[in-house]
């Protein structure tokens, strides 16, 4: 058995109790602030109409787990955040693809995709509703059009940036473009497609969100934008709490992801 | 005894918007199959345009390439390429990398795997072959691109400062160990370097090429005369010296560094 020095053992422990403060104050902040807003609210030092409370949130979310109309809102908005998350990095893959493997046609494109880029895609939602209705479709493609063209841009410079000497290594071994593609290309990109699809999964909510808040008459957007109209902040404010946690879980589970593709990849 | 490789005349130039480059100018030299040739050269001078023309990766602008008597038009799976570095795809364990070139050229068999296995055992990889290349010295990875080329048998062998990438010891122990690999296995190789001493202890004949744009200055040929012809032995022996000293006048007085 391996013997741990002294010291090795005093760093191991202080390491220990490193971790350990870093989450008790984690959930110190958490608690706290629950605590003081519960506090404020009750004493009316905030107007618990206006601000409302975690109590009332949570009996808010309760009944609404009762009737079940809570799921269905979380499931359509998950539903959509997840296809349109799916055919970001799917059209974003191949787009990146055939402009690498089309340079004339990626550099005649390239003004574009920076302009489509850099608009604010929250403007195109309207213009969505008119051309596509009010309907899922529309959403998902609102959502979509937030992430699509950073997505693309950002694989295409990945793509760029391999060692132009693993696909000379392709060219001597008698290799053609598509085996430096398939050989090199994508398998070394696993890491910028995971850090992209970090950054989609976020901006596919946020796009989403934006679609439901004008024609949407379900999901958590809905909800939040009719609350907003109805005056229901217990409603508003659970569904943003509900947004955060959906938006951490989806992150996690790319960060599984990006684990096991450490290991492969 | 025909030659493996003719270069007669061949010329190219890099061409960019701020003007034109030229690399190699009317070079013009043979290599006989077995034979182990190493060109050297002032730092850019383009030693390794020369290898990149002769792979058929870039084409030449004028004269004529011929391989086995005929006209060299595309790269060849005849001819294998070793680079400056390793290039070993850290997503892919030693055994399957060694095997790309089979993959790319639709040879995976049965049969070819298991002389992919047979190589790794006879050049001491075996026991890595489930290895990741960063789990390997540097000596080891480029004994595994050594052997990811060789599988495919090329016929032509071009060596492009495979060891500039690894530390003096390494160096001189991977170059020892490839030198012998070539020399048992029968191989026409070129080597590129700008290591005179590398050039010596394991060529037969010595190209000198002068600063851009290269021209053949001088020819050498080298002969040890040694019962046990290795690298490292032709390092300790007395003409060792006297071909480095005639290579290296010719590299001075082509007036570079």
């Amino acid at each position: 058995m391996e013997v741990i020095s002294n010291t090795h053992k005093h760093y191991l422990k202080s390491l220990r109790r490193h971790r350990f403060i870093v989450r008790i104050c984690r959930c110190l902040i958490l608690v706290l602030f629950l605590g003081l807003w519960e506090f404020a609210a009750m004493t009316g030092m905030i107007d618990s109409f206006i601000f409302s409370s975690p109590r009332k949130i949570a009996l808010c979310f309760w009944s609404m787990v009762e009737d079940k109309s809570i799921f269905l809102h979380i499931g359509v908005t998950l539903y959509e955040t997840l296809i349109s998350f799916a055919l970001v990095i799917i059209f974003s893959i191949l787009a990146a693809t055939i402009l690498w493997f089309f340079p004339k046609l990626s550099e005649i494109l390239e003004p574009y995709l920076v302009v489509l880029n850099s608009l604010p895609k929250s403007a195109l939602a309207p213009l969505l509703i008119v051309w596509l209705g009010a309907n899922t479709t529309t959403i998902i493609v609102a959502g979509m059009s937030v992430a699509v063209f950073g997505s693309i841009l950002n694989l295409y410079t990945s793509f760029q940036r391999i060692s132009k000497e693993k696909i000379k290594l392709i060219y001597t071994l008698g290799g053609n473009r598509g085996h430096a593609m398939t050989k090199v290309i994508l398998p070394a990109s696993v890491p910028s497609i995971i850090s992209s699809m970090k950054v989609n999964i976020g901006l596919c909510l946020v796009g989403v969100i934006i679609g439901e808040f004008i024609g949407a008459r379900q999901g958590l957007g809905y909800l939040i934008i009719y609350s907003s109209q109805v005056f229901k902040l217990d409603w508003l404010i659970m569904s943003i709490i509900i947004l955060c946690i959906i938006a951490m879980v989806l992150y996690q589970l790319i960060s599984i992801l990006e684990k096991w593709c450490k290991k492969k990849f | 005894m025909e030659p493996l490789l003719e270069l007669k005349h061949v010329s190219y130039s890099y061409h960019t918007p701020e003007g034109e480059t030229a690399a190699l100018k009317n070079i013009t030299f043979s290599v006989a199959p077995g034979e182990f040739t190493a060109i050297v050269g002032p730092s850019g001078c383009g030693k390794s345009t020369l290898l990149s023309v002769i792979a058929g990766l870039i084409p030449a602008e004028s004269g004529d390439i011929f391989f086995n008597g005929r006209p060299l038009k595309e790269s060849s799976t005849n001819i294998g390429y070793m680079l400056q570095q390793d290039q070993l795809f850290e997503w892919r364990n030693i055994y399957h990398n060694v095997l790309l070139g089979l993959e790319i050229q639709h040879m995976l068999t049965a049969k070819t795997k298991q002389y992919a296995k047979d190589l790794l055992k006879t050049y001491g990889l075996e026991q890595f072959e489930n290895s990741r290349p960063s789990e390997l010295s540097g000596g080891m990875r480029q004994r595994a691109a050594l052997i990811r080329t060789l599988i495919l048998e090329p016929e032509l062998l071009l060596l492009d400062e495979p060891f500039s990438a690894l530390d003096y010891q390494t160096r001189l122990s991977v170059g020892d160990d490839i030198g012998q690999i070539i020399r048992r296995e029968k191989r026409t190789a070129i080597l590129v370097t700008h290591d005179l001493s590398e050039a010596v202890s394991l060529a037969d004949r010595v190209i000198v090429l002068t600063k851009r744009p290269a021209i053949i200055r001088q020819t050498i040929p080298v002969f040890f005369d040694l019962d046990n012809d290795t690298p490292l032995n032709r390092r300790n022996a007395p003409e060792f010296k006297y071909y480095f000293n005639q290579i290296w006048k010719e590299l001075n007085d082509d007036g570079s560094d």
